[in-house]
């Protein structure tokens, strides 16, 4: 057999009713058949679903939350690496990233590779900076201003019409009708996730997303829309339609062309009644829906080992439309004994 | 008089396993072996022996640490205090 | 046959959610000495718990500093913000290194001025500078950041009076992105009230305007706030000098530089989080350049960086005093540290590390100090390894504040000892004692008890 020999890590095993992207991006890089592939999972609790999918997982490590901080992460990555000669690495969790970015250089010094937004990238997209990126690259972002104190609600309404959207810096989203609603949501927000607290233009449409790899120096190299077409009550897509629309892939392609993005993203976008779009948020990953895209004919998590890899990789042309993803759940059965193995060595 | 409840499995890595909550722990060195020793049926007299016969440590301080355990064995629901036949 | 060291006997309940820490291998390595000396002899000959800091670490990391600045920049100058930490020993090791005093009261002006440090290099801060204080600053020619306009007001009056006149500058407060915003110090940049200070001191004629300065605030996590900071600071002093034909002497960016320490509700350790000081550099000194000032106008740069200077060379030594197991079977670890000595405790998760050998067992525990107060908590929650009554423990990184904002409460404020470059422990503040404490204090003579009569 002469198939490249390849072994990947990958995070984000959580195949949960909020899922994480590690599953579908190592099933789609199983499934292109290109590689003479090894897995290596890492996964932070013991439960999760990855962890057991020894079909498509040959061996999990766990590592410690990116909240112990890059050194006690790079310190369990060389133990790793001492087992398995990594290649690539692909970091799939937002809150990750950031530790991943930092010990990119170490990384690459033990031979792993990765391909990752810079920093820059990464802090620019932020929700708190939409404002400025959408100034800076002339796309579409709802109006928003960011509060520090409950004093300034109520001048909102010389610059907002309500409803408005009421956010938090990394997570968290609700609609107000009215000043006192506001009042409620900075409560309940600020003390959570601290101040500031984002006021956001109520941008009426449909959410539409897409899918989206940069190779770093500007061009997209593959892009695919999609329409959720089920939502669970986490607001998770539980199924979703590819999108035939030029206008959606016209933006994709100018964010990625300005901003020179490097890796994967997913953007969400709402489109009007009057079929302007509008960024909401940019998420500096591959997400959870990807297999979508290969099943439409774009497989991105290769994409992305090939430029991790270093080789150049040609931009992806077309893909199907009409192209559905159902998501389903399953139940393994898992012996005691993995779960020890897990639990007591971290490793299985 | 209170005793480690029956069922309690425990395997050699230090896992502790109860199959009538379906809790799963894990314990240190000396706390695997005060497990087996109360698995056993031995008594705090007989454990206090056998630990400091083997670690340097006195039986005064030790009573405290066997205290706090015999706590934690409560607290975690693997004691039962039915005589077990 | 030698028997085994003991461990006490723990029992952990596994969550599904919890990763397994023993699974990681995450292994906490004990800080057994600081600069080549142990910790269990340092608390054999001095007490505990007693404050160590390293002179070794106070010098690299201002060299360090000073060498990041000024090779961005060709004009540097540091101020030593003597409220971070105003033992003597720190502020000459600083003024040795070259650093110029930063004072924002009459106290630390007056211990600027017993270090040694010439009035001209000198810079008065702060809303709280009182007449006397400001007089003796005009006549030693220190430089007087105004806060306020009742201070201006009050500049002008003494200005006239013959003792010399005044060289000011202005602390001017701006939106630089962050929050929360300090707009009670200073003249505000945005609404124009810092030119409204400005047209007044250049058209009084009475007090020389040598400088601009801000402080934006503190434990800064963007360095990008402080390119705003410079960017505004900078067009000020163009607009001065195209109105008035005056060029302004030196920008004073103030400190908040962030240590390494990680804030309470951090997601990201501290470690990872605070920028370098080549972040913070390159920020700044772009910012001056490309701004419209002349070239050969270039104002000297003065940081004031306390925090990010002291922070990493101070150590809390300390000793468990019990263990205990709280109603709800979570573990507690009281030690000799109180919230009085570690006033930083309040916002930072410390670093705590044992001071000797442990295996790679932990426990999440509670760890108090020794104060009978329900507030008297150093960490609320930290995976800490099983510790023994009389075992020694760390805590790094408190170098900044917590000698200048402890509390004399209860009991005695410990030594602090500085070791020197060749790892020789000076005690360079010694432990408190009764006679020390009562020495300000008077009992009326009906209060007195038959044996203070006596004395």
């Amino acid at each position: 057999m002469n198939k490249k020999k390849l072994i990947l890590a990958a995070t984000g095993l959580n195949n949960t009713d909020n899922p994480g992207p590690g599953i579908p991006v190592i099933r789609s890089i199983k499934e292109s058949g290109k590689y003479d592939l090894r897995v290596i999972g890492l996964a932070y609790e013991t439960l999760e679903p990855g962890i057991y999918m020894h079909d498509l997982v040959d061996k999990v490590y766990q590592v410690p939350y990116p909240s112990e901080g890059s050194s006690a992460l790079m310190e369990r990555i060389a133990y790793i690496r001492e087992r398995e000669k990594i290649d690539v690495l692909i970091p799939n969790f937002d809150a990750e990233l950031f530790s991943f970015m930092k010990a990119e250089k170490k990384l690459e010094e033990l031979g792993i590779r990765t391909f990752l937004p810079t920093l820059q990238q990464l802090e620019e997209r932020h929700k708190s900076n939409l404002d400025a990126f959408g100034r800076k690259y002339g796309v579409n972002v709802p109006k928003s201003k960011s509060l520090t104190s409950l004093a300034e609600i109520p001048k909102l309404r010389n610059e907002f019409d309500y409803p408005i959207m009421v956010k938090g810096k990394f997570y968290d989203a609700y609609v107000a009708y009215n000043e006192e609603q506001v009042q409620m949501h900075f409560n309940k927000i600020s003390a959570k996730w601290g101040l500031p607290v984002i006021i956001q233009e109520f941008v009426r449409g449909t959410e539409v997303n897409v899918i989206a790899l940069g190779d770093g120096k500007g061009n997209t190299i593959g892009a695919v829309p999609m329409r959720k077409q089920y939502i669970t009550d986490k607001g998770k897509a539980w199924g979703g339609i590819t999108l035939e629309n030029p206008d959606m892939l016209a933006l994709t392609d100018k964010i990625i062309r300005g901003t020179k993005w490097r890796g994967g993203m997913e953007l969400e976008l709402i489109r009007t009644p009057e079929n302007k779009l509008y960024v909401i948020e940019i998420n500096p990953r591959i997400p959870a829906w990807v297999y979508l895209a290969v099943g439409a004919g774009q497989n991105l998590p290769v994409a992305l080992v090939e430029l991790a890899l270093g080789n150049a990789v040609k931009p992806f042309e077309s893909y199907e439309v009409g192209k559905i993803f159902v998501r389903y759940s399953w139940d393994m059965i898992i012996d005691l004994k993995d779960f020890e193995a897990i639990s007591m060595k971290g490793e299985i | 008089m209170i005793r480690l409840k029956k069922n309690i499995a425990i395997s050699d890595t230090g896992f502790v396993f109860d199959p009538s909550t379906g809790e799963s722990f894990n314990v240190n060195e000396t706390g695997m072996q005060m497990i087996s020793f109360l698995k056993e049926g031995k008594t705090p007299e007989e454990i206090t022996a056998l630990i400091t016969q083997e670690y340097n440590i006195d039986p005064l301080s030790f009573e405290k640490y066997f205290q706090d355990f015999m706590e934690m064995l409560k607290q975690f629901n693997l004691l039962t205090e039915k005589k077990e036949v | 046959m030698e028997k085994k060291p003991f461990e006490r006997p723990l029992i952990k309940r596994l969550n599904a959610g919890m990763p397994g820490k023993f699974g990681i291998h995450s292994h906490i390595e004990p800080l057994r000495e600081i600069d080549g000396v142990l910790v269990k002899d340092l608390i054999a000959e001095h007490g505990s718990p007693l404050y160590v800091l390293s002179e070794s670490a106070l010098r690299r990391t201002f060299r360090e500093a000073y060498q990041t600045f000024s090779t961005r920049y060709p004009r540097v100058q540091f101020a030593w913000s003597y409220k971070t930490n105003y033992l003597n020993a720190v502020c000459n090791v600083f003024h040795q290194e070259g650093a110029w005093a930063e004072v924002v009261s009459g106290f630390e002006y007056e211990k600027a001025l017993q270090n040694g440090v010439p009035g001209s290099q000198i810079i008065f801060n702060g809303p709280d500078k009182q007449e006397k204080d400001l007089r003796l600053a005009i006549k030693n020619g220190s430089l007087i950041h105004i806060d306020h306009f009742d201070e201006l007001y009050m500049l002008l009056e003494l200005a006239g009076q013959g003792t010399g006149t005044p060289k000011v500058a202005i602390r001017v407060n701006m939106d630089t992105g962050i929050y929360p915003r300090w707009d009670r110090f200073g003249f505000n940049y945005e609404n124009g009230e810092a030119w409204e200070a400005l047209n007044r001191i250049l058209l009084s004629e009475k007090l020389e305007l040598v400088g601009l300065h801000t402080h934006i605030g503190t434990y800064i996590l963007t360095a990008d706030a402080y390119r705003a900071a410079a960017a505004k600071l900078a067009s000020l002093a163009t607009g001065i000098e195209k109105k008035y034909g005056k060029v302004i002497q030196y920008i004073d960016l103030g400190g908040g530089f962030a240590s390494k320490n990680t804030l309470k509700g951090a997601y990201v350790p501290g470690t990872d989080a605070a920028p370098s000081f080549e972040e913070y550099a390159d920020a700044i000194s772009s910012a001056l350049i490309k701004s419209e000032i002349k070239p050969d106008n270039l104002p000297l740069l003065i940081l004031e960086t306390g925090r990010a200077m002291v922070d990493d060379a101070g150590y809390l030594l300390g000793t468990v005093l019990a263990n205990k197991r709280l109603a709800d079977g979570r573990r507690a670890t009281i030690a000799d540290i109180g919230v009085n000595l570690l006033f930083t405790s309040f916002w930072y998760q410390h670093e705590v590390l044992p001071a000797q050998d442990v295996s790679q067992h932990t426990e999440e525990t509670t760890l108090y100090g020794p104060l009978c107060m329900n507030i008297d908590v150093i960490r609320e929650a930290i995976d800490f390894p099983l510790l023994k009554k009389g075992d020694h423990l760390v805590i790094k990184r408190i170098g900044a504040y917590n000698m200048t904002q402890w509390l004399q409460f209860i009991n005695y404020r410990p030594r602090v000892v500085m070791i020197d470059e060749a790892g020789k422990p000076h005690v360079i503040r010694e432990r408190e004692d009764l006679v020390h404490l009562i020495r300000l204090e008077k009992v009326p003579e009906h209060l007195q008890s038959p044996k203070q009569k006596k004395q």
